[in-house]
């Protein structure tokens, strides 16, 4: 399997970081920063979209350049629901990931019948596609985006499970980091895992063996396009705003750095990379509005001279226990 | 011999009929019909460019021919796509390896039995320790002589060892009939006597297709020859009456021979 080809984040690393998102509502008030509660908000929801891309792109090898549309669509869908004064979460949340799913199910079964660059290039067309229907759409604000006046609702039998305090909101959103970490985990090391990541590696080999693998890397792009939904719902309800730009090819691109910069096909490497690339554009923006002269070199030597990305740095000063 | 080549004739377990091929304008396969019979291990040699890699593609899939049929087990399987193929019985070797490179051996051979043990939407427990896979890949691979070989990434394998592995995975898929695509390519002498044996062992249990270039494995093995020039098949027969073909000298036997 790749994570035996890339090396494992240690537990150690992984442990620290949870941590720190764990107590960062906690944390940050205490030191004086209240702002960075905000920051790691943003960061746990780029790392769910992360590792929804890592599912396919690190282990699948299916270099998608067009994940911020689905994104977008899980955005705009909650955006969208709460403009015709519909917040109920129990009704925005599942049409939501539905239409995710279904954006991904119709652009993957087109994608996927090509390789290499067209892949990409397709990929990055119905991802464009997208954005531009959120551009045209006057109905909704257009180019200006669109307010979300408020957060879903979650009332169960008079039980108000309100996500509008910020403290909660976070909470809910670590928790689905971790339940979206443990599928995809659960995922990869199951058949259906094994299949998409011996496609990977040699499609042709797995066809001659038996396995139709079309059906199934449609599959994992589906469920890749769902989480990412999942992280839009996020998005929308978190910043209480959404736009186009949200699902701008930039977008795109950015979340598949995340993805090669923390290490592709590890569990935990795309949580790495979100945080390193959202924590160094919040750092090198405060030095300079030039920070993406020193962003730009950066990305470009850790993906030049470091394999595995982070995950696979930090794998090298890390010692192991054998057998973890 | 005679009883078996009526046999093959009566009933055969792999036939083509009148197949063709051409890439652009040059002619891979040419009105080849060709008949396989159950246990039986059928060589087909040829110069370079005789159509060999072609022939097997079109058998196992990778490519469409451009006309006639191609009979399995007693039914046509010209449209079935690769995968569909494998689960009637029909397994392959890659002259140029092709394997699993960052996978174990064993996770190799274990994605092999997986493609045989239904479908594989399965998305929640874990293969590293379901022994319905790891069991029998374990096996196949004692079988072919790579047991404790097992846990080695399959890229670091010796290149003999890898074209082992391939004879694994092809067996794994519990196949009728195994498609050899130049199995003793790039062997030295020692590893290509222990591919032969180790064909010859499975020959008790497996019908095989034998595309090879080397004359002593042909003949060392074969029960019967075809001989492919320029995607035509210019004659069938046991390994003796090829000896004693005189286009076969001719053509493709008599330079290697005399030189």
């Amino acid at each position: 399997m790749i994570s035996t080809m890339f090396g494992k984040p240690t537990a150690w690393t992984t442990t620290v970081l949870l941590v720190v998102f764990a107590l960062m509502p906690f944390v940050a008030p205490a030191i004086g920063e209240a702002f960075y509660v905000d920051v790691f908000t943003r960061i746990m929801i780029w790392s769910i979209a992360a590792v929804g891309l890592n599912l396919i792109l690190g282990y699948g090898g299916m270099v998608s350049f067009g994940h911020a549309a689905y994104i977008g669509i899980g955005g705009y869908t909650v955006a969208i629901f709460g403009f015709h004064d519909i917040t109920n979460g129990f009704i925005q949340w599942p049409v939501a990931l539905a239409i995710s799913g279904l954006a991904a199910l119709v652009f993957g079964a087109i994608s996927l019948r090509t390789r290499g660059v067209y892949f990409i290039m397709i990929t990055l067309a119905f991802a464009q596609m997208v954005f531009f229907l959120g551009v045209s759409a006057d109905k909704y604000g257009s180019n200006d985006g669109l307010n979300v006046w408020n957060r879903s609702t979650f009332e169960v039998a008079g039980l108000d499970l309100s996500i509008d305090d910020n403290m909660t909101f976070y909470y809910v959103i670590f928790a689905l980091l971790l339940l979206v970490i443990y599928v995809t985990r659960r995922i990869v090391n199951s058949r259906f895992g094994m299949v998409i990541q011996g496609a990977r590696s040699n499609d042709t080999r797995l066809q001659t063996v038996g396995v139709p693998t079309y059906a199934y890397r449609l599959t994992a792009f589906v469920i890749s396009g769902v989480i990412c939904g999942l992280a839009g719902v996020l998005q929308a309800n978190f910043e209480q705003f959404v736009s186009p730009d949200m699902m701008d090819w930039p977008r795109s691109g950015e979340l598949m750095f995340m993805v090669i910069m923390g290490g592709m096909g590890s569990l935990f490497g795309p949580v790495l990379g979100a945080t390193a690339f959202l924590i160094l554009s919040e750092v090198l923006s405060g030095i300079t509005i030039h920070w993406h002269l020193i962003f730009g070199p950066l990305l470009i030597l850790l993906v030049l001279y470091v394999r595995g990305g982070l995950t696979g740095l930090i794998g090298k000063f890390e010692r192991r226990p054998p057998g973890v | 011999m005679s009883d078996k080549m009526a046999d093959a004739m009566a009933d055969p377990l792999l036939a083509t009929r009148s197949l063709r091929k051409s890439f652009g304008g040059i002619v891979a396969t040419d009105d080849l019909s060709l008949e396989v019979a159950a246990g039986e291990i059928h060589a087909v040699i040829g110069p370079n460019g005789a159509g060999k890699t072609t022939l097997v593609n079109l058998l196992s899939g990778l490519i469409k021919g451009d006309g006639g049929d191609i009979v399995f087990d007693g039914r046509a399987v010209s449209r079935l796509r690769p995968a569909a193929r494998a689960h009637r019985g029909l397994a392959r070797s890659f002259q140029i390896t092709s394997i699993f490179a960052d996978f174990s051996v064993l996770e190799n051979v274990a994605l092999a039995v997986q493609a045989r043990s239904g479908h594989s939407f399965r998305f929640w427990r874990p293969t590293g320790d379901d022994q319905r896979l790891r069991g029998p890949a374990r096996e196949v691979l004692a079988r072919v002589g790579l047991a404790d070989r097992a846990e080695i990434l399959a890229g670091n394998l010796a290149h003999g060892e890898q074209r082992q592995l391939e004879i694994a995975m092809a067996l794994a898929t519990e196949p009728k009939m195994l498609l050899l695509d130049e199995p003793m390519a790039g062997m030295g002498i020692e590893e290509s006597q222990r591919m032969i044996a180790l064909l010859d062992e499975l020959k008790a249990d497996y019908t095989m297709l034998l595309i090879e270039h080397d004359m002593d494995a042909v003949f060392a093995l074969a029960d019967r020859i075809t001989v492919l020039v320029y995607g035509r098949s210019i004659a069938t027969g046991t390994p003796a009456d090829i000896r004693a073909n005189a286009d076969v000298r001719d053509a493709y036997l008599g330079t290697s021979e005399t030189g």
